[in-house]
């Protein structure tokens, strides 16, 4: 009984440092509606500051208390004035655009952080030293307890309140709590939004600093802190309900219990455990524990899909010309060409599935990737454990990804916005995780190998012809989707599903299908992939992988169909061409991705379009 | 840069044009491509990759191999082993470069040795500890520098079998180092200590350890001696929640590794006393051989050598070696010249196994202690990795044929 006791409490104060990311990442949301990958940077960013501005103090007046709390908070406002910089010089311009690319946007942000940190504190774990205060426990039910996260447990709480008391007796904070119900109305009524969005990116990303100083005394700052916060973070968000600050603290609470616990009772299992909660969760109250469904739908009144339209004859042409290339490069480049080529093609496939889903189907896939491992895993599972050859674990690969499209999909298609790509995020770290800690069935992260194609294929020119035959004929259908009866049932569904239904459309079933032909076009591009490199490995599955096809096609442009194949091959250009040979990759992928999203918000391929429709007279929409 | 990859490029478009003419001038360098998770890992692969710099600056200023100058082409796999496959598919193909080399973990040293053996390529896996690297998946072209796993469990369990306690826990990283760390050390533990027992396992997921719940788990387990095989910021967490909550008092630790000082630098006055710990007391070896080394690296980086650092540089001894014996960078000739080749490391004399192309580098055993306010190693000594591997009947049972 003790030990549960202990338990508790040491959960209790992990759900106070989870609670302070959380809550700032909630309220952010919650005003701004944008998803802030950076997030887990500033945290990052406000152990190392405080690293840096502790010690300072400290060697200056003595290692006392007080002055650890006023380099806390010091390094807390820095951490928020950095936040607000990135809002006003970066976010303010692209409101307008699509909740994904403020998304991608601060995706930039963090690859640019992570160098940045790398490069001014250098690669060591940075420890803070602790002195003896710092180090006190206190005994309870006959165990130390230490004093530290004792006051961490406390101070959760004290946060909480402080924040329902700036909520509810400041004028900001009902400004606040107005634009999370209705942002509209509350710049009808006439408030100067730039002026509340900085606030709330100020408050958020104090919280955030603040978190990240208050965790220092217990590890050190390093340079993996970022990610390893900020999915749990979001889990926690949504978990929460989004843009619920009492949520966020039930939610930190929960998780951090279910960790506690989880560890003593399945060791082994630690990282599923998490993304369970989540999608349970998401699967009996949708929109989180004290979310509410957004009850307006007016913020898509302002924006129109533009209309799909066949691609003209020029383009044609020049996609068989550009196919033509490429099946003939074996007779005129080297051998690193054709694996180039042979990924372009997967790739190609990969992101156009996507936009299936993303474009016509107006449905926001995170986890992408899941179904592109589950390919992979289809086709390497089925060599290990049933012996087949190649062309049957080919048929494998997109059969294993569509059933689990599927099982997935039926929950996924009852979402929308925010919360539908947060659960395909918890799916697709549910079949990671599986894939990483389920070791005897999977080999865990030393994944599978020895996947190599039949012989008759080894060649590795067959083998780009296969690939380029299956992954752009697969693409080609996925068009062919998209100009058919059942793509017009899918983007009317997108447009106004309330018209769509009346007509007759049963628009949940027309998601799920999409979902499901995306999962299983997904999941032949994981197979392709998976014989031209002999392997497979969980890191198919990660967060980065589906954050590479939401690149792929954004930067090609959504509301195309060909943005996808443009997207694939421009990005897949961009790492081969520079990203692999530079020290600081990271930072240049970042700066890409925030350069794309401040210049050509169409992508590649929609701003080609609104140039070409101009030139022609067309109407845009 | 941009002028050096220029002539490159049109060296080895001459050389795929008249190859034997080229060959015969003898001028352009011997290329090694490495690859390593620069990014994921950096306090460990920065001061590997200065090691291994370092030592091809040695190498060319006396004049390179074979006439030749040394060159290293690198890449950053990011930790994921399908980059680090493409990777050397590139450095193969796009890059010319004539050897493989590097990669730190062991899922990524995998893949990659199992792609050399697909394109038949030598790979010097320099850090990846797995065992299955030289043994159950090895093959022909594979070679393996560190102390594996294997045979650094075997320089603890020595240790660890004197001492008196019986209920033994472990904490681990999940993934394939930490769980081979934990299979070899109980296994070997057990055959020497029968009256020993394992009574509680803790699997955090690399860097997301919740060290206070992993430690009262442990705690709770009431057990006389810990096994830690957790690194990095995940040892800083686990040792600091450790301490307060007094989970190390009147208990044995070992601890695989943490006596290196990439590890133990970060724990600074927090440094446990009295583990029993595998690394390296850079500071305390004076041999002339490593003496030599350390101001050589001193005098070129200000800063003082982690264990990285001999890494990299004795894998790039160890492939000029090679090179030099063999006469030649055909890599069947290079394979068969590393198969019992004899080299120099900082740490001493050193062989690269013809066996199962294990090198028998070793690793310093010893405890830890607090000097200065910041961790040392003190009653170390060097533990030659020839003498913690199986006997070579078990060693052939386990590696394929023909490898």
């Amino acid at each position: 009984m003790d030990f549960v006791l202990i338990q508790f409490l040491t959960g209790l104060s992990s759900a106070s440092a989870l609670f302070l990311i959380a809550s700032g990442l909630t309220v952010i949301f919650g005003v701004t509606r944008i998803v802030n990958f950076a997030h887990g940077s500033f945290y990052m960013l406000g152990a190392y500051l405080a690293w840096t501005i502790v010690r300072a103090f400290w060697d200056w007046g003595g290692r006392e208390p007080y002055l650890f709390v006023a380099g806390v908070i010091v390094a807390a406002i820095v951490v928020s004035l950095i936040g607000v910089a990135m809002e006003m010089t970066l976010l303010r311009r692209i409101y307008r655009a699509p909740e994904l690319f403020q998304l991608l946007a601060t995706f930039g942000v963090v690859l640019i952080i992570q160098d940045a940190t790398l490069a001014i504190w250098g690669p060591e774990d940075l420890p803070l030293p602790r002195p003896p205060w710092l180090r006190g426990f206190i005994e309870i039910a006959g165990s130390r307890f230490p004093r530290y996260d004792l006051i961490l447990a406390v101070i959760g709480p004290v946060v909480l309140g402080l924040l329902w008391l700036l909520f509810h007796r400041t004028r900001f904070g009902v400004l606040v709590r107005a634009a999370t119900q209705d942002r509209e109305m509350v710049a009808a009524l006439g408030v100067d939004q730039r002026k509340l969005f900085s606030g709330v990116f100020f408050l958020g990303s104090a919280l955030a600093g603040l978190g990240g100083a208050l965790v220092l005394p217990s590890q050190s700052a390093n340079l993996q802190m970022d990610l390893s916060i900020i999915a749990e973070a979001f889990v926690v968000v949504v978990v929460g309900g989004m843009g619920s600050v009492p949520g966020a603290f039930l939610a930190s609470l929960l998780i951090a219990e279910v960790q506690a616990f989880g560890i003593v009772l399945l060791p082994k299992i630690t990282l599923v455990l998490v993304f369970l909660v989540m999608a349970a969760v998401l699967m009996v109250r949708p929109y989180g524990l004290l979310g509410k469904p957004q009850a307006h739908a007016r913020a898509q009144s302002g924006m129109v899909e533009p209309v799909l339209r066949p691609a003209p004859p020029i383009l044609a042409w020049a996609g068989i010309a550009a196919l033509a290339l490429a099946a003939s490069t074996p007779f005129w480049a080297g051998a690193y060409a054709l694996t180039v080529l042979v990924e372009l093609a997967v790739f190609v496939l990969f992101a156009a599935s996507l936009h299936l889903m993303m474009g016509p189907g107006g449905v926001v896939s995170f986890g992408h990737a899941a179904y592109f491992g589950l390919g992979a895993y289809g086709a390497a599972l089925g060599l290990r454990y049933l012996a087949l050859p190649m062309e049957a674990g080919l048929v494998m690969a997109p059969l294993f990804a569509g059933l689990f499209g599927v099982v997935f999909g039926v929950f996924v298609v009852r979402l929308s916005g925010v919360y539908l790509a947060m659960l395909t995020l918890a799916f697709a770290q549910i079949v990671w995780a599986a894939a990483f800690q389920w070791v005897d069935i999977t080999g865990g992260d030393n994944g599978i190998l020895g996947v190599w194609p039949s012989a008759w294929a080894t060649n590795k020119s067959v083998y780009l012809w296969l690939s380029l035959a299956l992954c752009i004929g697969a693409t080609m259908l996925l068009r062919r989707f998209v100009f058919s009866p059942f793509g017009y049932g899918l983007r009317a569904a997108r447009d106004s599903e309330l018209r769509a239904e009346a007509i007759g459309l049963d628009t949940a079933r027309l998601r799920l299908v999409a979902f499901t032909i995306a999962a299983a076009a997904a999941g032949l591009a994981g197979g392709v992939y998976a014989y031209a490199k002999g392997s497979v490995f969980p890191t198919y599955i990660s967060i980065p992988k589906s954050v590479d096809a939401l690149l792929m096609v954004l930067l090609g442009g959504v509301q195309t169909v060909t943005g996808p194949i443009v997207g694939a091959i421009a990005y897949h250009g961009l790492f081969v061409g520079i990203l692999q040979t530079t020290q600081y990759w990271r930072a240049a992928l970042g700066l890409s991705i925030v350069l794309l999203v401040l210049a050509f918000p169409l992508g590649i391929a929609g701003f080609a379009r609104a140039r070409w429709e101009r030139a022609k007279g067309l109407e845009a929409a | 840069m941009s002028m050096t990859r220029r002539t490159i490029l049109a060296a080895s478009a001459a050389t795929l044009a008249a190859p034997a003419l080229v060959r015969a001038q003898g001028t352009q360098p011997i290329r090694i491509g490495e690859i390593n998770s620069y990014t994921t890992l950096p306090a460990f692969t920065v001061p590997y990759r200065n090691g291994w710099q370092l030592r091809v600056e040695q190498i060319n200023a006396a004049g390179g191999i074979l006439g030749r100058p040394l060159e290293v082409v690198w890449r950053d796999d990011a930790g994921r082993p399908q980059d680090a496959v493409r990777l050397a598919g590139e450095l193969l193909d796009n890059e010319r470069v004539d050897i493989l080399g590097g990669t730190f973990f062991s899922h990524v040293g995998l893949a990659v040795a199992d792609f050399a053996l697909q394109r038949k390529r030598l790979f010097v896996a320099s850090e990846p500890l797995t065992d299955a690297i030289v043994w159950d998946k090895g093959n022909r072209y594979t070679f393996r520098l560190r102390p594996s796993t294997y045979m650094q469990a075997a320089m603890l369990v020595e240790e660890a079998a004197k001492l008196p306690a019986k209920r033994w826990v472990t904490v681990s990283p999940n993934y394939e180092y930490g769980q081979s760390a934990v299979k070899w050390f109980k296994q070997l533990l057990m055959a020497k200590r029968p009256d020993v027992e394992f009574v509680a396992e803790q699997w955090p997921a690399l860097g997301r350890i919740d060290a206070g719940a992993t430690v009262q788990a442990l705690a709770q387990a009431r057990p006389e001696a810990i096994y830690n095989v957790t690194f990095g910021p995940d040892l800083t967490n686990f040792v600091r929640q450790g301490n307060t909550r007094g989970l190390f008092e009147r208990r044995s630790v070992v601890s695989l590794l943490t006596g290196e000082p990439e590890y133990l630098d970060p724990l600074a006055d927090e440094t446990p006393e009295g583990w029993v710990v595998t690394g390296y007391p850079w500071e305390q070896i004076n041999t002339p051989e490593h003496t030599a080394f350390r101001d050589a690296y001193r005098a070129r980086f200000n800063d003082y050598p982690r264990l990285g650092t001999v890494v990299g540089y004795d894998m790039i001894t160890a492939i000029a070696e090679a090179i030099r014996k063999a006469g030649t960078t055909d890599n069947e000739k290079v394979i068969e010249a590393l198969r019992g080749l004899p080299f120099n490391s900082p740490f001493g004399p050193v062989v690269f196994r013809a066996l199962d192309h294990q090198a028998t580098l070793g690793a310093y055993v010893g405890k830890t202690a607090l000097r200065n306010n910041r961790g040392v190693m003190v009653d170390w000594r060097y533990a030659d990795g020839a003498n913690y591997l199986p006997s070579d009947d078990e060693v052939r049972r386990m590696r394929p044929q023909g490898a």
